[in-house]
């Protein structure tokens, strides 16, 4: 008779054990260091220059300081796009003042379309602390190619109306310029906000 | 006079019973939730989702046209690898028993040429043509810009609206 509650206790005390360590591991996995995943010799991210609203050349020092979103996308994109940025603003809406040290960045990967005016005109519908950037293709290439991003553009014979495939993640890069992660690019305002607060609250 | 009033009446009511007799039947398709999202400045593309249900026999959208864009493509979207990849599609079927959706992160029809921005708030007409039961006009509902549904606060709290997980790597 003695046995079974023994038994019961037992078996609750390693349920609870195994639901540690779970969560441990859970916890150890989302905010740990990202690097352990990504080999040092395939860094993500790297130095860029590229053009801003106003004209005024941009580089990957020029952000320094501040924690980097950054999503690779175009204007002509209908649905993926701009679902990212609306998630990308309510992001900054939900992070409040912590906002302040999160600087995201929208890097055309259509800059034969996606001129520093049509980019400007764009992100103002999210957010103002978006900043759109495109470059020359020769800088939109080497830039997509440092993250990573695959981008194919389906051309159609004398036509400006072309889709292009692109890699849809948020990029995430703490304020020394190395990279923390990638996030999915339909990941929700909500996730993206309780992810930087972790890793804000981490930092000072 | 009150029986000249019963005659007039019944003349309306007889005039616009062949009329009525006239609208086709019930449609096989039915349309619901058609809805946009408001259009950044200078965006030269919108997008149109809805939900769509068969009745009794299936049948499949072919083309779409709007007097806001100079076109209106049926497009699938598929994310693979990270990659998101848009194609026009031919068709799509609309099967009895089942709804079909065109939402956010699949299925939709992209407004091509756009002649003027959508504001939140505005509506414009659709026209979707069916292989077998021709032409359906619908109003499409503009949400705001990246609405992910026709009510966002309604839809917050679903769990199919979290969107992909987080992946950390």
């Amino acid at each position: 008779m003695s046995s079974k509650p023994l038994l019961v206790l037992c078996t609750a005390a390693m349920l609870l054990v195994a639901g540690i360590a779970g969560a441990t591991w859970l916890v150890t996995t989302r905010t740990g260091a990202s690097a352990a995943v990504v080999p040092p010799a395939v860094a993500v991210g790297g130095p860029f220059t590229l053009t801003a609203a106003d004209g005024a050349t941009v580089t990957d020092q020029s952000y320094r300081g501040k924690w980097l979103l950054i999503y690779f996308g175009y204007t002509f994109c209908p649905d993926a796009c701009p679902t990212a940025l609306t998630n990308i603003s309510a992001a900054l809406q939900q992070l409040g003042p912590l906002a302040d040290r999160v600087q995201p960045l929208f890097i055309t990967v259509d800059p034969h379309r996606d001129t520093p005016k049509v980019m400007a005109d764009y992100v103002k519908a999210f957010d103002h602390r978006i900043v759109g950037l495109t470059g020359s293709t020769a800088a939109i290439e080497a830039v997509t190619k440092e993250y990573g991003v695959y981008v194919a553009p389906q051309k159609s014979e004398g036509s400006d109306d072309y889709l292009v495939d692109h890699s849809s993640f948020i990029y995430l890069m703490n304020p020394d310029g190395k990279f923390v992660a990638t996030l999915s690019g339909a990941a929700t305002g909500a996730q993206l906000a309780a992810r930087l607060e972790t890793l804000l609250s981490q930092t000072s | 006079m009150r029986s000249l009033f019963v005659a007039c009446l019944l003349s309306v009511v007889a005039a616009a019973g062949p009329a009525a007799a006239e609208t086709p039947a019930q449609p096989i398709i039915q349309v619901h939730s058609v809805w946009s999202r408001a259009t950044p400045g200078g965006a030269k593309t919108a997008v149109v989702y809805m939900t769509l249900s068969a009745k009794g026999q299936a049948d499949r959208l072919v083309a779409a046209s709007t007097p806001v864009a100079d076109k209106a493509e049926l497009h699938s979207e598929s994310m693979s690898g990270g990659v998101m990849q848009m194609r026009p599609l031919a068709s799509l079927e609309v099967k009895p028993g089942a709804t079909t959706m065109l939402k956010p992160g699949g299925n939709h029809i992209m407004l091509i040429g756009l002649k003027h921005p959508l504001k939140a708030g505005d509506s414009f007409p659709l026209t979707l043509a069916f292989e077998k039961s021709g032409k359906q006009e619908v109003t499409v509902h503009v949400e705001k810009v990246g609405a992910m549904g026709m009510d966002m606060e309604g839809m917050k709290g679903m769990p199919g609206m979290q969107g992909g997980a987080m992946t950390g790597h």
